[in-house]
C-alpha cells in the first residue's frame, strides 16, 4: 500500500518561496500566472496493514511530523500496490 | 567569576554547532558547571538549566527542528520544562521549541529568502522572566543573528495572547530602541525576536547571546541572560 501525502501552506501564511517562483514565472512571460503557493509531497509505502489502519497511521504522521499544523494543512490518499 | 553551583545541560543534536560556544560561556565566562547531553541520552544529568543550542539539527531536513523533537533527550526536556525547569532555545533551539510545542507559533523562511548573518539591536520587553531579571526593560541589546528561517509567525489570536500575556521578550529595533519595519531583518510578526511561555521558564530567541558575552567578540550584551539564570 502507498500513501500520497500533500502538505500545503494555510491561507494567509506568507510564502516567500512561492512568491519568488511566481516572480520567476512572470519574468518568463507567463502572464497568466497569479499566485504560486509552494508545498510538499510525500510518498510513504506501508506494509502489513489494512487500509483502515493505514489511514489512521498516515493521519497521525501528518499531525505529528509531516505537517506543522500551525502553518500547514495536509491531505492524503491511500492507494493499493507498491 | 560567579559560581552559583547552577549546572547547565547543553543538548547536542547531530548538526548542532553552537554547543561549544554555549559551553564556553557557561563554564569559562560564568564559571558554572556544564555538561553536554547527547540527543540519544535519556537523562538531563541533574541539570538546573537546559540549553538547546543553535545549528542545523538533522540538517534542517523536513522543517528546522522538526526531526529533533523526536530525539530521546527531548522527552526529558519536555517533562523538565513542564515541571517548571528552565529551558533556553537559541536559534535552531528556538525552532526546536516551537516544533515541540513548548512555545507557540513557528519560524518560517526569512522574508527575503536569504540567510542573514549580521548584528541586530534588540529591545528588551519583559524583565519578569527567569532569563531577563538582570536586564533593563526598554533598553537595547546588540547581538548577532545567523539564520535562514527566523521569520516568526503565529495566527492573530495567538499573537494577541502573546502580547497580552507579556510573552514577547525581545523585538528587533533600531539602535535607539524604536521598533520599526526597517529594523526587522526577517519579516517576523511584530518584530518578534524572542518569546517565553506563560510561566516564563522557557525562552526561545533567534539572536545569539552566547556569541555576545565577551568584549573580545564585539559585545557583552548577551551575558545578562546567563547571569539572570544564575541569580
Amino acid at each position: 500500500m502507498k500513501a500520497k501525502v500533500y502538505v500545503t501552506l494555510k491561507k494567509g501564511v506568507l510564502d516567500p518561496q512561492g512568491k519568488a517562483v511566481a516572480h520567476a514565472l512572470h519574468s518568463m512571460s507567463y502572464k497568466s500566472v497569479g499566485d504560486v503557493r509552494q508545498g510538499k509531497f510525500f510518498e510513504v509505502s506501508l506494509h502489513g496493514v489494512t487500509r483502515a489502519e493505514a489511514e489512521k497511521q498516515v493521519k497521525e504522521m501528518g499531525e505529528k511530523l509531516l505537517a506543522n499544523t500551525v502553518i500547514e494543512d495536509y491531505r492524503f490518499e491511500i492507494m493499493d500496490g507498491e | 567569576m560567579a559560581n552559583s553551583g547552577i549546572k547547565f545541560g547543553i543538548v547536542v543534536f547531530p548538526g548542532s554547532n553552537c554547543d561549544a560556544d554555549s559551553h564556553h560561556v557557561v563554564t569559562r565566562v560564568l564559571g558554572c558547571p556544564a555538561e553536554y547531553l547527547w540527543h540519544k541520552e535519556t537523562s538531563l544529568k541533574n541539570s538546573d538549566v537546559v540549553i538547546l543550542p543553535g545549528g542545523f539539527s538533522y540538517g534542517d531536513y523536513l522543517r528546522c527542528g522538526a526531526i529533533a523533537k523526536f530525539s530521546p533527550i527531548m522527552t526529558e526536556v519536555r517533562n523538565f520544562a513542564r515541571r517548571g525547569g528552565r529551558v533556553i532555545g537559541i536559534c535552531n533551539g528556538f525552532q526546536v521549541l516551537v516544533e515541540t510545542g513548548l512555545l507557540p507559533g513557528t519560524l518560517i523562511k526569512n522574508r527575503d529568502l536569504k540567510f542573514i548573518c549580521d548584528w541586530v539591536d534588540l529591545r528588551l520587553e519583559n524583565t519578569r522572566t527567569l532569563f531577563t531579571g538582570k536586564g533593563k526593560k526598554g533598553a537595547t541589546y546588540r547581538m548577532p543573528i545567523a539564520h535562514g528561517e527566523g521569520n516568526y509567525f503565529i495566527d492573530p489570536d495567538g499573537l494577541k495572547r502573546l502580547e497580552d500575556g507579556g510573552q514577547v521578550v525581545f523585538r528587533y529595533a533600531d539602535s535607539s530602541g524604536r521598533v520599526t519595519e526597517e529594523a526587522n531583518p526577517n519579516g517576523s510578526l511584530g518584530n518578534i525576536a524572542g518569546i517565553c511561555n506563560e510561566k516564563g521558564n522557557i525562552l526561545g530567541m533567534m539572536p545569539h547571546p552566547e556569541r555576545a558575552s565577551e568584549t573580545l567578540l564585539g559585545s557583552e550584551d548577551g551575558r545578562f541572560i546567563f547571569e539572570s539564570l544564575i541569580g
